[in-house]
């Protein structure tokens, strides 16, 4: 193309009146080698833009997400509970009468132990006090408060 | 929509989404990342799909709108763009060297422009749309869209030239 022409044309693209058809030709004008030297900077403007459109999106794009996990997450904890309910439940239940009459001879057995050590808890605390008053009288003769 | 249209139709923007996600958000992870987003968004929309009359100008918007509410979200938070993805050739010619040299000026000078004038470069030289494509698009006038182009054509020849006649003399 002539150089006239280029010119003329760079002139619109500035202006941005130029339609497709002559921005390829400018494209074309400026990837070939015999560029003038007086334009030399557009050679890189043009020359960027075809690098950039051959930029590809490299990675594959997952349209399905783990979304569904959650939905299992949550009936598989659900499932877990009522499980867990269900033991509980039918756990209790599931005594013998024997393990019954052991359990009830050892409730027994162990309220008297804890009586047995509180009717001795309280012998002791008798004694303390009475020798907090001796303490407190040794005390009274020793000072004379009154 | 059908996947088999989805696929046909849909995921051949893949390309203009991630480029124009990259010009607005600048670092390739962030694009990459947005692109995976707004598919799966997409996706996710593919039964209303069939009711616009042009997807790819839906698509394209729907990316506009999703780098600008991430970068204002970014802005918000105070962080700093992480830049540069600059391709570093080993070219031995001096010529060769001075062209890329002033080939990643380009993309710099590009970046300094305003985010209208960057997408609307984008959406033009790069990719080659009609001006009631870009109107469409970035919800403008055709007009409106031939003046901001004319404007950052304009700043980014005199910034070249600037640079070109400071290498020279």
């Amino acid at each position: 193309m002539e150089l006239a022409n280029i010119e003329n044309l760079l002139e619109k693209y500035d202006n941005a009146t130029t339609s497709l058809q002559e921005e390829a030709a400018l494209k074309d004008y400026f990837s070939s080698d015999e560029v003038a030297p007086h334009l030399i900077e557009y050679k890189a403007l043009f020359t960027y833009f075809n690098d950039s459109k051959e930029e590809r999106y490299t990675k594959t794009i997952p349209l399905k997400r783990k979304q569904t996990n959650f939905w299992w997450l949550s009936v598989a904890a659900s499932v877990v509970l009522m499980i867990s309910v269900y033991v509980m439940n039918t756990g209790v239940d599931q005594i013998t009468p024997q393990e019954r009459l052991e359990a009830e001879q050892a409730l027994k057995d162990t309220k008297q132990a804890f009586q047995l050590i509180s009717q001795n808890l309280n012998k002791g605390g008798n004694v303390a006090l009475a020798g907090l008053g001796e303490f407190e009288k040794a005390q009274n003769k020793v000072f004379k408060t009154e | 929509m059908k996947q088999t249209e989805f696929l046909n139709t849909v995921l051949p923007l893949k390309d203009k989404v991630y480029r124009l996600a990259k010009r607005l958000l600048v670092s390739r992870d962030e694009a990459e990342d947005a692109t995976q987003e707004l598919y799966f968004k997409l996706w996710k929309n593919k039964k209303k799909l069939k009711d616009y009359k042009n997807v790819e100008a839906f698509a394209m918007t729907m990316t506009k709108n999703y780098c600008l509410d991430q970068l204002k979200a970014k802005r918000s938070n105070n962080l700093t763009l992480v830049h540069s993805n600059y391709k570093d050739g080993n070219i031995s010619l001096q010529k060769e060297m001075e062209l890329k040299d002033s080939v990643s000026k380009v993309h710099e000078l590009i970046e300094t422009l305003p985010e209208k004038q960057k997408m609307i470069i984008q959406l033009r030289d790069v990719e080659n749309y009609e001006f009631e494509e870009i109107g469409k698009i970035l919800d403008l006038q055709p007009t409106a869209v031939r003046v901001a182009l004319s404007r950052a054509r304009k700043t980014i020849r005199e910034q070249l030239t600037k640079q070109h006649n400071y290498g020279i003399s």
